[in-house]
């Protein structure tokens, strides 16, 4: 099957599919990097939902933007298992590190890389672990150098 | 006739270089003209051998970690394709000491199989289960369970069977088995590392609770930071054919919102919603998934189900201590030389897994404190490292085991910080529908901070604060922060006050 190419093909490919929404949003963010407000009232019309309902449902979850991100997003874990083993320095360079850079930096609670941190995940697949500030500097300049 | 050559496809794995170690052996193998077949394996779970690099041979598989690409070329030179020594070869995989001690049920194939083969995983007994439960009634199903005395993994430990049980009795014209995969807790990866490693163990686990109950759809629910997780069941269904017979799984991602791993705000945001917490009664197991009885367990409770039903309840039985039956998959995390994924059964002592599997902190300063069952649990100090890992034990010095993750922390701990962290973290992630979790969080950061710049006379207010939000609180979200907050001021009081130097 191939995969829906603009919002409202993806929205009608979930069209009979129980509590759809979720994976709506997934897949709206996936193809265009974040929600758009103008696929607010589509959604809504399509799932029988007021366009407050669609607009709580994103906006209640942390991972879904409602404009677009500024180049690459890099996230930094800030759980106990990354504190541990420096976690929270690692998070503080990479504030200095990342001001005024066009890199988005989020924090995230937990990639699952528990035994090996402190991690650090790029635009969501890339994963570091035991990421020291020297080892933060050297994969933005990499990102930089390759926007 | 090929080599064949395991290098990890887990996400720690990649964190920690196994694709460019992987390339770098396809690279060599060409270069050099030798004909090998890559196998992507789950990891074993030393995670501090990763990349670690298997290679069959006659006498079974031969590790060699942790590698870096720069290594590939000297591996081969040394011979590796045969099993040749190396500085960094590690003898067969399944004498290293660290694995040998280990007894795996629930993450038995993790590590060996190759995760995308349906043929590799009933080479190794998978599916034994589902066939035995086609065999059974659904009832004498349920009773298998109830008798292994299988209980809950998600941190809970309510009887399995109990749960199913109520379902099974409840009739309706649709069912729903619901998996929780939303693996939240810091210092937990045993549901991603099977999800990547073992993917069909949990499919056949789920397809028998829907013979057992008489569910036709399931849903496994997994967070969104865990995209290979994700990938990995995807895979593993879209290969699983009539292996599942008429059972149905979808694979449903999260948010980024912790409270969603709470069964009844996960049960809201598979249907579309936020991830707000429902009031109970009703049960799921009553009135669940869109109304309908569901099941809902922790991806390592469905996991377990196969070799209950595989090798009968008694043999599960009879491992573990007390009423915590069986085995749990533990994971050493944090600050900890040898982390990473044990499985053994209830019953030895947390300081055993620290030191004897974990070799102490990876600093090689003293453990101070030990974080046991996830950002809601209880932070322990040195003196009770005897305790053993039994529900019941932990239970008795006001912890709990949670879903098996262990964060380890050396001396430069400042318990008031992460009592501070844990009312933070209830802060940002509370789902806002009860008033001692929304307002009580936010109050509980105030009321630390005022602690912590020296104002001691509020430790009586944060006392009080954590009983409202204890008995007050809908879900555990709220009524379990309480736990590291004054499990930490209980036994660390020398942090608080600003007294600490």
């Amino acid at each position: 099957m191939e995969k829906p190419t603009t919002i409202a093909s993806i929205i009608a490919a979930h069209r009979d599919q129980p509590g759809a929404l979720l994976p709506v949003l997934h897949e709206i963010q996936h193809l265009v990097g974040y929600i758009p407000p103008d696929s607010v009232p589509l959604i809504a019309k399509e799932f029988n939902l007021s366009r407050a309902e669609v607009h709580g449902t994103i906006s209640y979850y942390a991972h879904f933007r409602q404009t677009p991100p500024a180049g690459h997003v890099v996230r930094v874990c800030c759980a106990e298992a990354c504190q541990a083993v420096g976690g929270e320095a690692l998070a503080e360079h990479a504030r200095t590190r990342l001001a005024g850079s066009d890199v988005t930096l989020e924090p995230v609670y937990c990639l699952g890389l528990c035994a090996c941190g402190p991690s650090v995940q790029v635009d969501e697949t890339t994963l570091h672990a035991q990421v020291t500030p020297e080892k933060f500097d050297a994969l933005i300049a990499a990102l930089e150098a390759a926007p | 006739m090929s080599a064949t050559i395991y290098v990890p496809g887990d996400a720690a794995a990649l964190a920690l270089g196994a694709d460019a170690v992987a390339a770098a052996i396809v690279k060599e193998a060409a270069r050099r003209g030798i004909a090998i077949k890559l196998v992507r394996n789950g990891s074993r779970g030393m995670v501090w051998l990763e990349p670690l690099v298997e290679v069959a041979t006659p006498q079974g598989r031969i590790a060699y970690g942790p590698i870096a690409p720069a290594d590939v070329p000297g591996l081969f030179a040394a011979g590796f394709v045969a099993g040749g020594s190396h500085a960094r070869c590690l003898g067969p995989t399944e004498q290293i000491p660290w694995l040998a001690r280990q007894q795996r049920l629930a993450c038995r194939r993790i590590g060996i199989v190759d995760p995308r083969s349906l043929a590799d995983y009933v080479a190794l007994g998978g599916g034994e289960g589902l066939r035995r439960a086609r065999t059974m009634a659904p009832a004498e199903i349920v009773r298998a369970v109830t008798d292994s005395g299988l209980r809950g993994r998600g941190g809970a430990a309510f009887p399995a069977g109990i749960k199913w049980q109520t379902v099974l009795a409840t009739p309706a014209a649709q069912k729903y088995i619901v998996c929780n995969a939303d693996e939240g807790d810091s210092g937990t990866f045993s549901d991603r590392m099977l999800m990547e490693g073992d993917p069909f163990q949990l499919l056949e686990g789920m397809a028998i609770a829907g013979l057992a109950v008489g569910a036709s759809q399931g849903y496994i629910y997994v967070r969104s930071e865990y995209p290979h997780a994700v990938a990995a069941l995807n895979a593993a269904l879209a290969v699983a054919g009539d292996y599942l017979g008429d059972f149905r799984i979808e694979v449903r991602m999260g948010a980024g919102s912790y409270v969603c791993g709470e069964e009844t705000a996960m049960l809201e945001s598979i249907e579309g919603k936020r991830g707000i917490v429902r009031a109970k009664p009703p049960l799921p197991a009553i009135a669940g998934l869109f109304g309908q009885p569901t099941v809902i367990n922790n991806l390592i409770t469905f996991a377990s189900v196969p070799d209950i039903l595989a090798q009968g309840a008694a043999a599960y039985r009879d491992l573990g201590t007390g009423r915590s039956r069986g085995t749990l998959p533990f994971q050493l995390a944090g600050n900890i030389k040898y982390g990473g994924l044990v499985e053994v059964p209830f019953g030895l002592s947390l300081r055993e897994l620290l030191y004897d599997f974990g070799g102490g902190s990876r600093s090689g300063r003293p453990l101070r404190a030990v974080q046991v069952g996830g950002p809601l649990g209880a932070y322990l100090p040195e003196s009770q490292f005897d305790t053993v890992l039994d529900y019941e034990a932990f239970a008795a010095i006001g912890a709990g085991l949670g879903h098996g993750g262990i964060v380890a922390f050396d001396d430069s701990v400042d318990l008031a910080k992460q009592a501070r962290y844990a009312m933070k973290f209830c802060a940002i992630e509370s789902c806002g529908k009860c008033t001692p979790c929304r307002i009580g969080s936010t109050r509980g950061v105030e009321v630390i901070d005022r602690i912590r710049a020296g104002d001691t006379e509020q430790m009586e207010l944060l006392q009080d604060l954590c009983d409202t939000m204890v008995h007050g609180s809908l879900c555990a979200m709220g009524s379990m922060t309480p736990i590291p907050v004054m499990s930490a001021l209980r036994h660390f009081p020398e942090d608080f006050g600003g007294m600490r130097k």
